[in-house]
């Protein structure tokens, strides 16, 4: 958890993938009522652009998304990340995580001497 | 500063394809400030690489280092101790910063990861434009403090062009003209005389024309 979603730069997403993520949701406070002025605005546009590069990294521009509410919303917190995870669940394991486990499956095949 | 735009990260994934393990170097000088080669954006460029390698199945490895600047001896020779262990260094710094890698470490392949775009001001966040074209030869204290070597989209001398229309240029309604913006720098400084005089034609052989440029300062020469 960070204070502001303004100090959510694009690595900390992207290093997310890197650790095995699946998917990724940003969650701010509503546009307009950042206590940092434009915290959860410049968010969106890191957002925006993690999504892109994971488009070009064939990872899938949909695998990041950005969320507003404010932080009386715990039921609708829930629903978004209830929304978030039936979202990921429908897109199934991110393609370095289906290239990790075929990595591991080749790895443990050669070294049984089978045929993977 | 000097300024660069990142190339498309495609572009950056086809350069290391021959490779498995490479540096990818940032500069703290111009391209940190723009937004485009310091540390933040080695971060971000071998994080997106490594993705983009695993997805295809082939991993690749990168030492993320970000030097002082590296259009000096003294920073790009900071490789020196472990280059050898890497096949390739993909530089974020501007072009000029690429060719001295390459000339620094010969027997690795530089490649550019920034397109480098001009030397040029920050109008506001996330916003730069051009300048100066380092023609070698200042005339601002002519010309109201405007340039119109470069803001001038013909590069012309005598005023504006008849392409000039309601204070902007023909290419553009975003580009302002030149001319005009000298002309009321010059009214406002009550000095429209610097532009009734009559100067000689200017000499371009310390631009481009004279091939690639070098300065050589005697007194700091050892």
């Amino acid at each position: 958890m960070v204070p502001c979603t303004g100090r959510v730069e694009e690595v900390l997403m992207l290093r997310a993938f890197e650790n095995g993520a699946d998917g990724v949701m940003v969650v701010g406070c509503l546009e307009g009522d950042c206590h940092f002025v434009e915290g959860n605005l410049r968010a969106r546009k890191r957002v925006a652009r993690v999504a892109a590069l994971l488009k070009a990294a064939k990872v899938g521009a949909d695998r990041v998304r950005m969320f507003n509410l404010s932080a009386g919303e715990g039921t609708k917190f829930a629903a978004f990340a209830k929304e978030m995870f039936e979202h990921i669940d429908g897109l199934g394991p991110s393609p370095i995580n289906i290239a990790r486990s075929e990595a591991t499956a080749n790895r443990r095949a050669s070294s049984s001497g089978d045929t993977p | 500063m000097i300024t660069g735009d990142p190339k498309a990260l495609e572009d950056i994934v086809a350069m290391a394809e021959p490779h498995d393990k490479i540096i990818l170097a940032g500069c703290h000088g111009c391209v940190t400030v723009c937004r485009a080669g310091g540390e933040k954006e080695v971060q971000v460029l071998a994080s997106a690489l490594r993705l983009a390698r695993e997805a295809a199945g082939r991993p690749i490895e990168i030492k993320e280092v970000c030097l002082e600047r590296q259009c000096d001896p003294e920073y790009v020779e900071l490789l020196r101790p472990y280059i050898a262990d890497y096949e390739a260094v993909i530089s974020i710094a501007c072009g000029a910063g690429v060719q001295f890698l390459a000339e620094h470490h010969n027997k690795t392949p530089i490649f550019p990861g920034l397109n480098t775009t001009f030397i040029g001001v920050a109008e506001a966040q996330g916003v730069w434009s051009e300048r100066c074209q380092a023609c070698g030869d200042c005339i601002l204290h002519l010309t109201g403090g405007i340039c119109p070597v470069t803001r001038c989209s013909k590069s012309i001398f005598h005023g504006p062009c008849g392409g000039s229309v309601q204070g902007h240029c023909e290419l553009s309604a975003d580009i302002p003209c030149a001319w005009q913006l000298i002309i009321d720098r010059l009214e406002s400084l009550d000095r429209m005389d610097l532009y009734e005089q009559l100067h000689p034609m200017k000499g371009w052989r310390t631009s481009r024309h004279g091939g690639p440029r070098k300065i050589v300062r005697e007194d700091l020469t050892k």
